[in-house]
């Protein structure tokens, strides 16, 4: 799926949020670098429409939300910065009420729910409460979420923040491998570099401008820079 | 789809009501206490007169079960709209919401699994009532399922109207107080109306103008196969519009904060 974002503006009172946006998502993994407050999880509210477009468009593959809402959000999965599940349900039945808000049938569900939580090494929290899972595995069973109705474009908003380095490895790994062999759009919102990889493309978001924005090799090689993280503090100073 | 989304947030809903057994608890105790204890102690101090729809003079419990039963039908779907706000804080609203399903569907589906929690509860209350002899008609009973199913959508509805302009949950703590007590002692539940009227004429008007007491009344008809045409009008009427309010309310807003 191809997303288009054109002259989006949005403003809290007179707070402005994000200024004049322009980007585009393709198929792979686009990494969404910015500090807080910089206009990420503004962004993911409008993209997946919880918060209204007042200026701009974007665009889902030429479709609109205004007019395509349905379809676009059957393509749609994503997982937000703060938690969503329900923490006094299982993971099965967590899994299934969403699976149901998408319209799949109970025994599909099941055998999507069974093989995405094999992917994520879950499969013995099956019948387990989310409130009786550790930080790791409830951001799995959220990535499980968002995966079940095979969505052509994810939304990520730090999914692994918090987590140890093997729950982040096993994320990073399911999402790049995802996103290549399926060809899925993914946006991942993240403050930590070294989920950066060379091959994905980047935008760095600051105090809601796009200061930088092309594949990550190509950004290293334009600036100079031998990592991200430097590449980052010479982006955030030109963007000064 | 449409049916598997139903369903879904019907199930949900059974399970969180079934997990929550304190809840049920509660919601049973409170009308209990007032038919076991409260009238038993008013009965001989509350003189009431044969009025429609009753057909010969009754006891004060049999009086106030239909109030009790609308009271549970009120706070439930009140505590079902406190819900929605826990929802928001939480983010589990957001999952909701993403749904391709449209959001005055999933809003009517969160509804109607209230309505359905409501059911339950007022049939479990209607059972104990027969332990202090309050015996309606059988057909009665039946006649009152689509006047709770009405009565929870229209008390749901509103709930959720209040629900999407309450932003943290505490608040709605005061919400309780100032909308589910206003609503229920303002109202025919616990006495009748004419009772009121004896008292003080402008609290009477208050009562006979608030739409609490248009569905208790409705409700006390059907339990006694009796169909009260002009409280049936004003719930109907007031279901449809706060629905489409509590609808549009909860369209997507350009301010932050609403949707979490």
């Amino acid at each position: 799926m191809e997303v288009v974002v054109r002259e989006v503006s949005h403003h809290y009172g007179a707070n402005c949020a994000l200024n004049c946006v322009d980007l585009a998502l393709k198929p792979g993994v686009t990494m969404l670098l910015g500090s807080n407050g910089a206009g990420k999880s503004t962004l993911f509210s409008l993209l997946t429409g919880l918060q209204k477009l007042t200026r701009g468009s974007i665009a889902f593959n030429g479709s609109y939300l205004s007019t395509a809402r349905s379809k676009i959000m059957a393509t749609m999965g994503v997982v937000f910065q703060q938690s969503t599940l329900d923490m006094d349900l299982t993971v099965k039945q967590n899994l299934s009420y969403f699976a149901a808000l998408h319209g799949i049938a109970p025994h599909n569900a099941l055998s999507h729910i069974n093989g995405l939580l094999e992917q994520l090494d879950l499969t013995a929290k099956l019948n387990t409460k989310i409130r009786n899972l550790n930080g790791g595995h409830r951001r799995r069973v959220e990535l499980a979420r968002c995966l079940i109705h095979k969505p052509k474009l994810l939304l990520l908003d730090e999914p692994t923040v918090g987590l140890d380095i093997a729950s982040r490895q096993l994320i990073s790994e399911v999402v790049q491998t995802l996103a290549h062999s399926q060809g899925v759009t993914v946006l991942w919102a993240t403050h930590l570099f070294e989920e950066v990889k060379p091959q994905n493309a980047l935008i760095v978001l600051s105090k809601g401008h796009v200061v930088a924005q092309g594949q990550c090799s190509a950004l290293l090689k334009q600036y100079q820079q031998r990592d991200i993280e430097h590449l980052w503090q010479r982006v955030m100073q030109e963007a000064r | 789809m449409y049916w598997r989304c139903f369903t879904g947030v019907l199930s949900r809903e059974i399970l969180k009501f079934w997990q929550q057994r304190t809840r049920l608890l509660s919601a049973l105790i409170r009308p209990l206490l007032w038919l076991f204890v409260f009238a038993a102690g008013f009965r001989s101090t509350l003189g009431l007169s044969m009025t429609e729809p009753y057909e010969s003079y009754i006891l004060y419990e049999e009086y106030i079960v239909p109030g009790l039963a609308a009271m549970i039908v009120l706070f439930n779907s009140m505590q079902s709209s406190l819900s929605m706000v826990y929802d928001r804080e939480m983010g589990s609203m957001k999952v909701l919401l993403l749904s391709p399903v449209s959001r005055p569907f999933l809003m009517g589906s969160k509804l109607i699994a209230n309505t359905m929690v409501s059911a339950i509860q007022v049939y479990i209350f209607f059972a104990f009532s027969l332990l202090v002899d309050v015996r309606l008609p059988l057909l009665g009973y039946l006649y009152a399922l689509p006047v709770i199913a009405l009565l929870s959508l229209f008390l749901g509805s509103l709930g959720l109207l209040l629900a999407n302009y309450i932003k943290q949950l505490e608040n709605f703590a005061g919400v309780m107080n100032f909308v589910i007590f206003p609503l229920f002692f303002l109202s025919s539940a616990l006495y009748p109306l004419w009772k009121m009227r004896e008292a003080n004429e402008w609290l009477y008007q208050l009562c006979a103008f608030n739409p609490f007491s248009s569905g208790v009344e409705l409700l006390r008809f059907a339990l006694y196969e009796k169909l009260a045409t002009v409280p049936l009008i004003v719930i109907v009427s007031l279901t449809v519009a706060t629905f489409a309010l509590a609808v549009r309310s909860f369209r997507p807003k350009a301010s932050k904060g609403h949707f979490g």
